[in-house]
């Protein structure tokens, strides 16, 4: 025990073909202490996890635990070693048990058959001592994610791991459940554990982390006391420059109604209670509407009904004037609507088409692109996919030809975002536009979608981010559990509040 | 920089077949050896010889032309395989299809007294409407095509049957001859049976099957509806969220696929070279065989037309192995055996893939290292 | 009746066997298409067995002898889809169909040049088991017990047991339902699968002996197993991936395929005059039926279908 660090990672290298994705990093964890991880998308933060977890070997640089120079080949060294992690997407099976989840892998067994009496005390005991209480018998399917996500951290404890690893651990919890995740932290700082705390989110590092450490571009910035730094310090060695979050843009001037929402109910997929239950709103011209709250409140099953790609179970959908309630997507589409999906792999590409047919995929259908007989013009398709690349600044390595699959995930982003503003929509609903994309892509996007809304476009965005909530509409309406529980101004709320209302501890009756 | 050939896709797809055929050959000329070890090089031999096992030029142009009648419903069995899967479907069910083409051209031809051309429709509306069901099943009660496809096969083999018997003669199971109970239901030869040696088989099938090839690749390649079904077939969220009728598209591609099968059946039917048995008791080979064709024609219209070729071929030359010592189902051997390694053609591209960007990266550090050292000292030659 | 109970019995045992065995290799994550191959295969092992072993030996020496022989060839045959699939990382439903081709195709030929070895005039590619095939029934009044069912009903609680109460059964359906997870506590995914399309090597290889000895006493292999294969991944989705439902399932579709057999039997079913075919044709269009209106809300194991890739996350 002579080190004070339990874990050191030491000048680790790790190159992909074509990138370095760590070059040179060192990182050392002390015992007992919150050490935050702070750096882009892309920085380099997660194979370096992978690196410690053992799922990647580093070209170069050792590992150290408690002094002693260790050799991690897999995920079994590393927990032998006692480190666990909370990754980012839990890996949990979700029509397992959260006793069976946790016990996964180290089950106590006798003669090859589980005893999950014992394995269930043990559980208990520990949620009990650290204060995660959830329900060792619950399936994880029927459970919070704040609740997978102390399933997670139960997990590591049942294995008495001593180093734990956080990997984004806030971004899918209410503000509430961050307040109670931050102290569950420091708890298990307090007795001994050592933390690394994974994150993009000055607030949260100031408030909980010891030190931390920064990443950029693959590269080691350095490690700086939370005690003596500020979170203006901490941004600018994250990204290189300041940037300012916010977006600039004028007061809206709503118009009339383009879309209009009555009484919208929608089943859902997981559970048999509906998932949107009698939501009602509109959007008109020359405004941004925000449709903000936790993930899995019902946010992609109205969006789903709103679209077309799944039936309602009652109220009605009109797109100005016009009753599109069982309308065919392709209608809607026609009528004016343009969808940016919020998973851009599973509908907004067809990743084995190249960029070009890409580009087309709403519009392919149009006289300027298929002849009478049923033929493709491809030298159209051709100009007008090379006008939007332009146009939007898509890149990628050959151009319209290139196929999507091998293309960035901004540029994808940004190519799906050009076809849907180009196809002159009345309404266009923006699901997660920025989902995992760096800081100049999004403020890039933010500055499109609040470009069509001064075109006199009507916009429905649908977020997650609290940052984007706060900054890019002119409405939130705020959904919990399939309802809409409260329309706040952005300008005269906080995100506390806003936080309130998305844990469904606050609701006003809303009747937008 | 030059264009490496090892990353065209063409070329990686031609030599993975051709990698795919030799292991198959090799595998299957290993079991001869285990079988008997005697004869096993001749048998292979004449497996892949076929027609040409004949010595005189005159009855290989006619055993030839016997090849090429087979080959017409493979292909066609094949395009309807290809068809399917370019739209993410298994077509399994082609096998079915194909025999309800049989079922329904040689009753409209004995039975009816129907002409050629009104039996081979009613062949392709019977494949359509088997595939249709299999896509109904598919895109509106979630059955995978697979399974139903099998089903389906079953079902349609007995229902033949049952009614190829009402036209079969009266001494044999098999069914009447076409040519002496119809003569207008056979397909008409242009001629072209003449050009090997007289073989009265050979005729329309064969131009019409390599046009339907041409066709099947037409519409793929530059037509909406080829750009709608691929895009389903590769991502069919996608081809939903941007207003694709998805499941019309599905349905539709099995009708066409079955379509294709049945008139497949109607070509080598029609012809008379085959008659049905009516106590048949396993749904026709000919339709599982058009899997291995279309994969081992790489998924292309084009290249599928010669793998049907290849694998009638060997099919064709296994009849001709000495059978006191081997079977004729060595052929199904090997073709069953391409099938199975073309399931590996993924891994081979990848393979010649990392190939390929290991030499280039192998040439780029060459080509510095060289413009390096030829600064560093200019007379010195190569190493060897 | 006793016959219908029979039948009914004997090819209710078939599709538990190789449904439970389809249900293994599913519930790792791979989708066995190619159980029909695995069951010709194991037919094969288990006939020549069959033939080979002296019909003198104990009837128990000749159960187990049999029976081991034909798990064994299964297990072995399994082998192909599970190197394909997982190793390579093949597309699951043409490796499956290979496999089913090759089945037919391997057992044939194997047959073919066994038959001719021994006389020169024979080409058939039938085995011959009828003496052997005495060790396997036990006569009560006019029911036939088969130890096949015993070995059925005692393969289905040991298949449940294996799934819901070890170590081994919950890493499994992990692995089917959730790989990364699996593989983040430190379970190896592709011996799970390996394990997972072993023991549906195993199963379907056994399913294949009880499948030609239920009705008859030698078997042309040019036949394969009428798709009863195919018939089995009908009766496991209908049993919605659990062990109890797929017997349930399976007795249903035992029923209708025993009817077949046995139709003529029943006075009132032959007064209907429905022509024999139609009775071959009931199980299938039986579970074209069942499948129309129980796939739609199945739930299938999640990652089913889908090559496991370490480097992917």
């Amino acid at each position: 025990m002579g080190s004070p660090y339990a874990i050191e990672m030491l000048n680790i290298t790790k190159r992909f073909p074509g990138i370095i994705a760590n070059d040179n990093i060192t990182l050392q964890l002390k015992r007992g202490e919150i050490h935050a991880l702070l750096g882009e998308n892309g920085a380099g933060k997660s194979t370096l996890m992978s690196v410690l977890f053992g799922l990647y070997q580093p070209e170069e640089g050792v590992i150290k635990k408690d002094g002693q120079v260790v050799s991690i080949k897999d995920p079994n060294d590393a927990n032998a070693l006692g480190i666990g992690m909370v990754h980012q997407h839990f890996k949990l099976v979700e029509c397992f048990t959260v006793l069976d989840n946790i016990i996964m892998g180290v089950e106590p067994t006798k003669h090859g058959f589980l005893q999950k009496a014992e394995a269930r005390e043990k559980v208990l005991a520990l949620s009990e001592k650290y204060g995660l209480h959830v329900d060792p018998d619950a399936l994880i399917e029927d459970i919070t994610v704040g609740m997978q996500q102390r399933t997670e951290i139960l997990k590591m404890l049942y294995r008495e791991n001593e180093i734990l690893i956080f990997d984004e651990p806030t971004a899918v919890l209410t503000p509430q459940e961050i307040d109670e995740l931050m102290q569950i932290m420091r708890n298990l700082a307090a007795e001994g554990k050592s933390i690394l705390f994974i994150s993009h989110k000055l607030a949260e590092i100031m408030a909980v982390a010891d030190r931390c450490s920064v990443l950029r571009k693959g590269k080691y910035i350095g490690t700086v006391e939370t005690a003596n730094t500020t979170a203006e310090e901490l941004s600018a060695m994250m990204v290189g420059r300041s940037v300012s979050f916010h977006v600039d843009k004028k007061p809206s001037e709503p118009g009339e109604v383009v879309l209009e929402v009555e009484g919208m109910t929608m089943a859902s997929k997981l559970h048999k209670n509906n998932a949107v239950k009698n939501v009602s709103l509109k959007v008109r011209r020359g405004e941004i509407v925000c449709l903000a709250g936790i993930d899995g409140n019902g946010q992609t099953e109205f969006v789903y009904g709103l679209t077309g790609l799944e039936p309602l179970v009652s109220g009605s959908v009109k797109l100005c004037g016009k009753d599109i309630t069982r309308a065919p997507i392709r209608q809607r589409s026609v009528m004016g609507m343009s969808h940016i999906p919020e998973d851009r792999h599973k509908h907004g590409l067809v990743l084995d088409y190249s960029l070009e047919d890409n580009m087309v995929l709403q519009r392919y259908f149009e006289p300027e692109f298929t002849d009478k007989a049923g033929f493709l013009r491809r030298r159209n398709i051709r100009s007008y996919a090379e006008k939007l690349i332009d146009q939007y600044d898509v890149r990628s390595g050959q151009g319209p030809v290139t196929i999507a699959r091998s293309m960035s995930g901004g540029n994808q982003q940004k190519a799906i975002v050009a076809r849907e503003i180009d196809n002159d929509p009345e309404l266009l609903v923006a699901v997660q536009p920025t989902r995992g994309l760096d800081v100049g892509a999004i403020e890039y996007i933010h500055r499109q979608l609040v470009a069509q809304r001064d075109e006199g476009k009507a916009v429905l965005l649908v977020s997650l981010e609290l940052d984007e909530v706060m900054d890019v509409p002119d409405r939130i309406l705020v959904m919990y559990e399939g309802e809409i529980v409260g329309e706040l101004d952005p300008k005269k709320t906080t995100q506390e509040e806003l936080g309130l209302y998305m844990a469904g501890a606050k609701r006003d009756e809303v009747k937008a | 920089m030059k264009k490496n050939i090892f990353k065209s896709d063409g070329f990686q797809s031609l030599l993975a077949s051709l990698l795919c055929i030799v292991l198959g050959l090799f595998l299957g000329y290993l079991v001869l050896l285990v079988i008997n070890p005697a004869g096993a090089g001749e048998a292979i031999l004449t497996v892949i010889k076929n027609f040409m096992t004949y010595n005189r030029p005159a009855s290989q142009l006619k055993y030839f032309g016997n090849t090429l009648v087979k080959t017409a419903p493979l292909l066609m069995c094949a395009l309807a395989i290809l068809f399917a899967y370019k739209v993410g479907l298994f077509n399994i069910g082609a096998a079915g299809q194909y025999c309800a083409g049989v079922a329904l051209s040689l009753y409209a031809a004995l039975g009816l007294g129907w002409s050629w051309l009104p039996c081979m429709l009613l062949a392709i509306c019977g494949g359509a409407i088997l595939g249709g069901i299999s896509g109904l099943l598919k895109s509106y009660c979630n059955v995978n095509e697979v399974i139903s496809g099998i089903m389906l096969n079953w079902i349609v083999l007995y229902l033949t049957n049952m009614l190829l018997t009402t036209v079969k003669e009266d001494a044999s199971p098999y069914t009447k001859v076409l040519a002496h109970i119809n003569e207008s239901a056979v397909l008409p030869s242009l001629g072209l049976g003449a050009l090997f040696n007289n073989n009265q088989y050979v005729g329309l099938a064969v131009p019409l099957a390599v046009l339907m090839a041409i066709l099947v690749w037409v519409v793929l390649e530059k037509t909406k509806f080829g750009y709608e079904l691929k895009a389903t077939g590769y991502n069919k969220n996608a081809a939903k969220y941007c207003g694709m009728a998805e499941k019309r598209n599905v349905i539709l591609s099995l009708m066409i696929s079955g379509a294709l099968a049945g008139m497949g059946a109607a070509m080598l039917y029609l012809t008379g070279y085959e008659q049905w048995q009516c106590s048949t008791s396993s749904v026709p080979a000919m339709g599982f065989n058009g899997i291995a064709a279309a994969f081992l024609g790489g998924l292309n219209p084009i290249g599928t037309v010669l793998a049907s070729f290849f694998i009638q071929h060997i099919t064709a030359g296994g009849a001709y192995v000495d059978k006191s010592m081997y079977c004729a189902q060595i052929s199904d051997l090997i073709s069953a055996l391409i099938i199975y390694l073309c399931g590996f053609v993924l891994f081979m591209k990848h393979t010649m893939n990392s190939y390929a960007a290991k030499r280039e990266e192998k040439a780029a550090l060459k080509a510095r290292a060289a413009e390096a050292q030829a600064g560093a000292e200019a007379e010195k030659g190569g190493d060897q | 009746m006793a016959l219908l109970l029979q039948y009914t019995l004997i090819f209710a045992s078939v599709l538990i066997l190789v449904a439970l065995g389809g249900c293994f290799a599913e519930h790792s994550g791979v989708i066995n298409l190619g159980l029909e191959g695995i069951m010709i295969m194991g037919a094969l092992g288990g006939a020549l067995a069959m033939r080979y072993i002296s019909p003198n030996v104990p009837a128990i020496v000749m159960i187990l002898g049999v029976l081991a022989i034909s798990a064994l060839v299964g297990m072995v045959y399994s082998c192909l889809l599970a190197v394909a699939c997982i190793n390579f990382k093949a597309d699951q439903t043409l490796v499956g169909t290979a496999l089913n081709l090759l089945g037919t195709a391997g057992a044939t030929v194997i047959v073919k040049a066994i038959n001719t070895a021994a006389n020169p005039d024979d080409v058939s590619s039938i085995v011959q088991y009828a003496g052997a095939k005495k060790a396997f029934t036990v006569s009560l009044g006019s029911f036939e017990f088969s130890w096949f069912m015993l070995v059925t009903a005692l393969l289905l609680a040991a298949a449940y047991v294996l799934l819901y109460k070890t170590r081994f059964g919950l890493r499994l359906m992990a692995c089917g339902e959730h790989p990364q997870a699996a593989d983040s506590v430190g379970i190896n995914v592709y011996r799970m699968r390996w394990a997972g399309v072993l023991i549906s090597g195993f199963l379907g290889g056994i399913g294949g002996i009880v499948f030609i000895t239920a009705g008859v006493s030698e078997w042309r292999f040019e036949y394969g197993v009428a798709g009863f294969g195919f018939l089995s991944l009908a009766v496991m989705i209908f049993g919605q991936w659990k062990p109890q439902r797929i017997a349930l399932a399976a007795l249903l579709f035992g029923l209708f395929r025993a009817l077949s057999n046995v139709y003529m039997g029943f006075s009132f079913l032959m007064a209907m005059n429905i022509p024999s075919p139609v009775y071959n044709m009931m199980p299938y269009i039986i579970s074209l039926i069942v499948l129309a209106f129980t796939s739609k809300r199945s739930r299938a194991p999640k990652a089913e279908g889908i090559p496991y890739d370490k480097g992917q996350r």
